[in-house]
């Protein structure tokens, strides 16, 4: 007995100590997740099978472009009006120009340099004293990019600030952004997270054409656009206005935005705008009294006070009618910026989290009746064999979850199915092996030569088949999208796995045993009755 | 516990005539289906709006299409039972693009009447995104078919890459055939599940294939067709052992695995069948049939040999000066 206790400890070799410490950081690592404690590294469970909004959002850079040259009319109006230089016709054309006319050809110079100097990635065209300026192509390659960066930024920062757990929002391929939202309770937070998403924020101060306001309801959008105004409607009432089509001011010199209340005790919002936005601001109403400057968010207005005397400071007031939940998100909204580029969706796929719990239900139940049919077809078919090859089979799915658990791997619905998968695959190394061991036995080899040449033989075909199969896992994970990346994850890290376990952690154990295995009891070993032994 | 036993190779080559008829039948059928019927592609292909509403007590269908039919978005939606009676499932071609307005909550408007019920999944894909996950899925079943015939050309000989590509066309297509006629709907999970089985499918015939080029150089006989009868003879019982634990599994996804992956595990349960019997009974004869010699690979491969050994000769002799 001793003998034999002694010849088992001999027998250790470096497979089965490699397979021991497989097997402790399988475990180690995977506790986390199967006790799913607060601490440790966990696996990330798929929208899927948590629940929550997934959404594949395109950009319409267009629109920045657009409203890149409208700032840029903007600046020039600024600019001259800073410098005194005259000017007349300021005007956006079609085909995204900005055009106007000098009225002193002294200034021509003077204004050159300014808007070479003040103004990046134009083209300045001039023909006598009317000039016209566009972008470059360099420019609006920049701005198009520039918008689809901005819009991950801001999206992501109104997320954040929204207090959710852990959002993805991501920019993929060219001019796609992603957007995960995990742990979404109900269907009112969900439509409260993609209306903020899409809100565009854009606020502009504008001017009331008080000149021509009165006509505005029988005025078409084409004469407006001759005049240099555009016609805007009330948020809440079909109350039209007439403003000058170039804003005095827009959110991008606003610094602060607060839910409040006036006086009514309506919720409003109080926002600030930094020095410049200030300046200009209290310029404008110094000049405008008496008339009317209106509010107007996402191209509608949503108020028109009167200006009374020149305002600075540079604090003003949104009211209109709405919820305090309304006006907390539109705050987010405004302090986190304006969208440079209206977004729309191309996907989206929102699970419930119920959904989600029983799919997992579902994979789980499925899991565990596959492994426990392969368990005990291999004891079964092979004996101890075959229990050794589900030792091996346990300890290759306690590393894909710890493995998965340390990348941070996502587990997804397909990802559950690839893991089920992986089950009646691992053992296939198994079956492979114990074949040619039997087969070895039955032309009379010993025990020791049938494992060494089994394995021996076994290996290649192993080896060969296992890599073609991750050539096909390895195109799903790159040319998969979302949850079947999952499953292209789960299968390529099985099969690695696999080869660890199936091919070095059970020749190891053979080794192990091999003192103590004996060449008339090949039925308990190996389940098969040996005539070659006679 | 042993179901084959080895004892003398069986006769399966003579009858590869009779087999290839069969599958080029089976193929051909599958060919026409494909091309009559076509596949019937899902939202993430197509483009559409799908919406997975469980209610309390069995879902009342008809209500429900009837209540769908007052807005114009979903009056040709199709509404079917989704796995059990309390869930039904609204397919639709119509996807919008707005976030502000969500279908969900149209159809949860829509809906109202009809009982309590809960929206439990929202998937709406757009035109653009459908076709280009569709080109990117065509371009991962053709890119891995690429890597797999390269691969097995370095690691065997183009003719053993030329037969197990063409035996994964053969898996594919049927397949492919079924699920078109089942009218399977073809989602991701289904392309998933088509890689997936060209994987495990490649993998059989590798099995099948290394017993061959084995047998190449210890079966004494140079003809093929012996050649090929006694290795897959040998592989028989692992081919059967391994199909029959997969397969296993599969059958408790299918069965358990619950309504959303059931065409994922349909197209693996058919495609295990398919693959272990292409691996045997396609893959193998094709390879006969291209004319693979193996006395010429044996002349190759001593060929081969020889040039290893004079070049190691002439290494040896360069190091030690006298060349």
């Amino acid at each position: 007995m001793l003998q034999k206790r002694l010849s088992l400890v001999k027998s250790l070799n470096f497979r089965i100590i490699l397979f021991a410490f497989a097997f402790i950081f399988g475990v180690v690592f995977s506790i986390p997740s199967l006790t799913q404690s607060e601490s440790g590294k966990k696996i990330t469970l798929g929208l899927d099978l948590q629940g929550g909004l997934h959404m594949l959002l395109g950009v319409k850079s267009e629109i920045a472009i657009e409203s890149r040259i409208k700032s840029m009319a903007a600046s020039v109006k600024y600019l001259f009006d800073d410098a005194e230089i005259i000017f007349d016709s300021l005007r956006i054309l079609d085909g995204g120009k900005v055009t106007f006319e000098l009225l002193d050809s002294d200034d021509v110079e003077r204004a050159k340099t300014l808007l070479k100097k003040e103004l990046e990635g134009i083209v300045l065209e001039e023909n006598g004293l009317v000039f016209t300026v566009s972008m470059t192509p360099e420019e609006v390659t920049r701005t198009t990019q520039n918008a689809i960066l901005q819009a991950v930024d801001t999206i992501r920062n109104r997320l954040n600030e929204f207090g959710l757990a852990e959002p993805i929002v991501a920019k993929q391929g060219e001019d796609k952004i992603l957007v995960e939202v995990p742990g979404i309770k109900t269907q009112e937070d969900e439509q409260r997270i993609r209306e903020l998403i899409a809100r565009a924020a854009h606020l502009q101060l504008m001017a009331v054409d008080e000149e021509r306001n009165a006509r505005v309801n029988t005025m078409s959008n084409d004469e407006a656009k001759s005049f240099g105004d555009v016609i805007l409607s009330d948020v809440a009432s079909p109350e039209k206005y007439l403003l000058r089509a170039i804003p005095v001011l827009d959110g991008s010199m606003l610094t602060d935005a607060k839910v409040g209340f006036d006086e009514n005790n309506q919720p409003v919002i109080n926002f600030t705008l930094n020095g410049q936005g200030a300046r200009i601001f209290g310029d404008f109403t110094a000049v405008s009294v008496g008339k009317r400057m209106a509010v107007v968010l996402d191209n509608k207005v949503y108020s028109a006070p009167n200006i009374n005397e020149r305002i600075g400071g540079g604090r003003v007031q949104i009211s209109g009618s709405f919820t305090i939940a309304e006006a907390h998100d539109l705050a987010i909204a405004l302090r986190s910026g304006a969208l440079l580029a209206p977004v729309y969706v191309m996907e989206k796929r929102s699970v419930g989290p119920s959904l989600g719990a029983d799919s997992i239900k579902a994979s789980s139940i499925a899991l565990a009746s596959g492994l426990g049919l392969v368990v005990l077809f291999m004891i079964f078919y092979y004996g101890m064999a075959g229990m050794i090859a589900n030792i091996a089979l346990i300890v290759n799915l306690f590393l894909i979850l710890a493995t998965m658990s340390l990348v941070g791997a996502t587990l997804t619905l397909p990802g559950m199915a690839g893991i089920v998968l992986i089950v009646g695959m691992a053992v296939d190394a198994n079956v492979i092996i114990n074949e040619r061991i039997r087969e070895l036995l039955r032309e009379g080899k010993s025990i020791a030569k049938s494992i060494e040449d089994g394995y021996d033989n076994a290996f290649t075909a192993i080896w060969d088949a296992n890599v073609t199969t991750l050539i096909a896992a390895l195109m799903l994970y790159v040319y998969g999208t979302g949850a079947i990346k999952g499953f292209a994850i789960t299968m390529t890290i099985g099969i690695l796995a696999s080869m660890l376990t199936a091919i070095v952690g059970t020749h190891g154990i053979y080794q192990w045993l091999l003192p103590r295995m004996d060449k008339k009891k090949t039925l308990f070993w190996f389940g098969m009755r040996n005539e070659g032994a006679h | 516990m042993e179901l084959f036993k080895y004892t003398k190779p069986m006769s399966l080559m003579s009858k590869s005539k009779r087999f290839g008829l069969l599958s080029l039948t089976v193929f051909a059928l599958a060919l026409v289906v494909l091309f009559t019927k076509g596949l019937n592609y899902g939202i993430d292909f197509a483009g559409g709006t799908l919406i997975q509403v469980k209610y309390e007590t069995k879902a009342p269908i008809n209500e429900v299409r009837e209540a769908l039919k007052a807005n114009k978005e979903f009056e040709s939606a199709s509404v079917t039972f989704f796995g059990s009676d309390e869930e039904i499932v609204i397919r639709s071609k119509v996807s919008s693009g707005a976030l502000g307005v969500d279908v969900g909550d149209t159809v949860r408007g829509l809906l109202q009447d009809t009982g309590t019920f809960e929206v439990r999944r929202v998937d709406m894909v757009g035109a653009a995104v459908g076709s280009e996950l569709r080109e990117q899925g065509l371009l991962a079943m053709v890119l891995s078919l690429l890597g797999i015939l390269i691969y097995v050309s370095i690691r065997f000989e183009w003719r053993f890459a030329l037969a197990s590509i063409l035996a994964l066309v053969h898996d594919a297509t049927i397949t492919m055939g079924l699920i078109a006629f089942f009218e399977f709907e073809v989602n991701l999970d289904i392309l998933a599940a088509i890689l997936t089985l060209l994987g495990y499918s490649i993998n059989d015939t590798i099995i099948v294939f290394d017993r061959i080029r084995e047998g190449i150089n210890t079966v004494k006989d140079s003809r093929l067709e012996t050649i090929i009868d006694e290795s897959v003879t040998r592989t028989l019982s692992r081919t059967t052992l391994t199909s029959m634990t997969t397969f296993l599994v599969i059958l408790t996804l299918y069965l358990f695995g619950g309504e959303i992956i059931h065409g994922f595990s349909f197209t693996l349960l058919v495609g295990v069948i398919i693959g272990t019997y292409s691996s045997i009974f396609v893959a193998s004869p094709i390879l006969m049939w291209l004319g693979f010699s193996a006395s010429n690979y044996r002349e190759k491969e001593a060929a081969k040999l020889k040039r290893e050994k004079e070049k190691e000769k002439m290494r040896a002799m360069y190091e030690s000066g006298t060349l």
